[in-house]
């Protein structure tokens, strides 16, 4: 008899909160209908998240989420999806859903998110150990060929940049070690042969390094970041005739395989 | 101390004998009575253990030869559907490859060549069987809901492509392979019929028009067909992302210059 499942079975210990059906419900010990009704909603996953109340954190992801991920485009990868299900005629909610699973990306979305972070804190103590920045960045490129926060695909200039630094200097964010780091990694990748520049990724993960947050509690509250660009893309389509949205001829296939007629059994 | 009784998952077609050593672990499986690894696992293809897990009893050989051809012809609609292309989308993006499988049912799921359009087509085969009249009928006039759904309305007669022109070849050969297996009368009233319900449908017949037939004459009800259709189409969304992922983003289509930004008109200057 395995003892782990035997002393579960039936038995769920949480203090993460529970739902009293007809009476109430708890997250991290509030009672939410009493104590945290008037939270906003960032604050509230905050508090869900990570169990701190910060109304001004729940204000600087909040703006993170808008400045970097809601771009309503459907020729990103993600919003393409709920795009392609809107011309395919599903729902709204599968369409948010599956563009909400393609979102955990390597060349954006929530790889590098979480990657970004963990790429600074790992860096930072390297340095703190008594490595030179140059030599962490450059054993991080040979060992891995990138690193998360730095380039970017379709263009390497990254317009969301300035304006997420300026809209956290508004809340007193943005000024502590890790956003040194991160911009410091940037000029010397930038002026490399690598040309890489700092992208977004780099920039929120700093931000919320130097509030101390952890990549999990980064990646945690980045999760529904993409939401707000992807359902305006499944709207667009759903509004456009069956089919319409980049149709393809055959003629768009690009084949490189064999011409040889195989025939199946001979 | 009184024990509460614990609660039960309710089933017809689930049985387990657990092992002498472990209440978790199940020693013995039975699906519908069948012993899943003791014998059907050796005595049955996947076609035949995939309609008993629908239908509960063995296929006869003809209902197997038909599901078997039904799966094969759903296996990889190609890379240019609708439901490829968001697998294709998580891969070159080097999303998980579970959100390739997700994506790809969230829009395979729909009522344009996709589990939702075969879901209605069914239902209207078990309304107007081999009625041509019916059939008439129905796509002129289709049923509508006075309540709002999740699903947009429909926009096509369900199971024919409003995009297309002529019935392409790959939906002819199927449904002439078929009809020429099944037991049933669905796909053989529909080759008959083909042209005439084209006519009034105004649109060529489409795979999922096939399908649903197909599922008809395997007497699948219209929400095991929906459901079917979905699980059908995996395994070339699978594939094909499978190989983008190794291609990668900076060979699949973007359609830089595609998307033209045109004024927008406010709707409102409410807050």
């Amino acid at each position: 008899m395995p003892d782990d499942l035997q002393k579960y079975e039936d038995n769920w210990e949480t203090s993460m909160g529970a739902w009293f059906p007809g009476e109430k419900v708890t997250l991290r010990g509030k009672d939410v209908l009493a104590e945290l009704r008037n939270y906003r909603w960032h604050q509230y996953l905050l508090y869900g998240v990570t169990g701190k109340k910060s109304e001004r954190i729940a204000r600087l992801f909040e703006g993170i989420w808008l400045i970097s991920c809601s771009f309503p485009d459907p020729r990103l990868w993600n919003n393409r999806v709920a795009a392609l299900a809107a011309t395919a005629r599903s729902t709204g909610v599968l369409a948010s859903s599956g563009a909400l699973a393609v979102t955990e990306a390597t060349i954006y979305g929530l790889k590098p998110i979480k990657g970004a972070m963990d790429f600074l804190y790992r860096t930072m103590a390297k340095i703190k150990s008594g490595q030179v920045l140059e030599d962490v960045v450059r054993e991080e490129l040979k060992k891995y060929r990138n690193v998360y926060g730095y380039g970017r695909p379709i263009t390497d200039r990254d317009e969301r940049v300035a304006p997420l630094m300026e809209f956290a200097h508004s809340l007193d964010a943005g000024h502590g070690e890790y956003t040194q780091l991160a911009f410091k990694v940037d000029e010397y990748l930038s002026s490399s042969r690598y040309g890489y520049t700092i992208n977004i990724s780099g920039v929120a993960a700093a931000l919320m390094a130097d509030e101390g947050y952890s990549p999990d509690d980064h990646y945690h509250l980045a999760t529904l970041a993409f939401t707000a660009g992807v359902i305006p893309c499944f709207i667009d389509a759903s509004k456009k005739p069956e089919g319409a949205f980049f149709p393809l001829r055959t003629s768009r296939i690009n084949y490189e395989g064999t011409e040889e007629l195989r025939v199946w059994g001979k | 101390m009184t024990t509460k009784q614990q609660e039960q998952i309710t089933t017809k077609i689930w049985r387990e004998v657990p092992e002498d050593d472990n209440p978790f672990a199940a020693a013995t499986c039975y699906f519908a009575g069948f012993d899943v690894f003791g014998d059907v696992l050796r005595n049955a293809s996947y076609i035949d253990y995939l309609y008993l897990l629908f239908k509960h009893e063995p296929p006869t050989a003809e209902a197997a030869k038909l599901l078997e051809g039904l799966a094969l012809a759903l296996a990889n609609p190609g890379l240019r559907d609708h439901s490829v292309r968001a697998a294709m989308c998580a891969a070159v993006g080097g999303s998980t490859r579970a959100s390739a499988l997700i994506a790809s049912i969230s829009v395979g799921a729909g009522s344009l060549g996709g589990g939702r359009e075969v879901y209605t087509a069914v239902n209207y085969w078990q309304i107007c069987g081999t009625d041509l009249a019916a059939w008439e009928a129905i796509i002129k006039s289709p049923p509508q809901e006075e309540r709002v759904d999740v699903w947009m309305p429909v926009e096509h007669a369900p199971g024919f492509d409003p995009n297309g022109v002529s019935c392409p070849k790959p939906v002819r050969q199927t449904l002439a392979y078929l009809a020429e297996i099944s037991e049933g009368n669905s796909l053989a009233w529909l080759m008959q019929h083909r042209e005439k319900l084209e006519a009034i449908a105004g649109a060529p017949l489409a795979m999922s028009g096939v399908a649903a037939a197909a599922m008809n004459d395997l007497s699948l009800t219209a929400e095991e067909s929906e459901i079917l259709f979905m699980l059908l189409r995996l395994p070339g969304a699978a594939v094909h992302a499978l190989e983008q992922e190794k291609l990668g983003w900076r060979r699949y289509p973007f359609f830089g210059d595609g998307l033209k930004l045109m004024p927008y008109e406010q709707v409102s200057d409410e807050d």
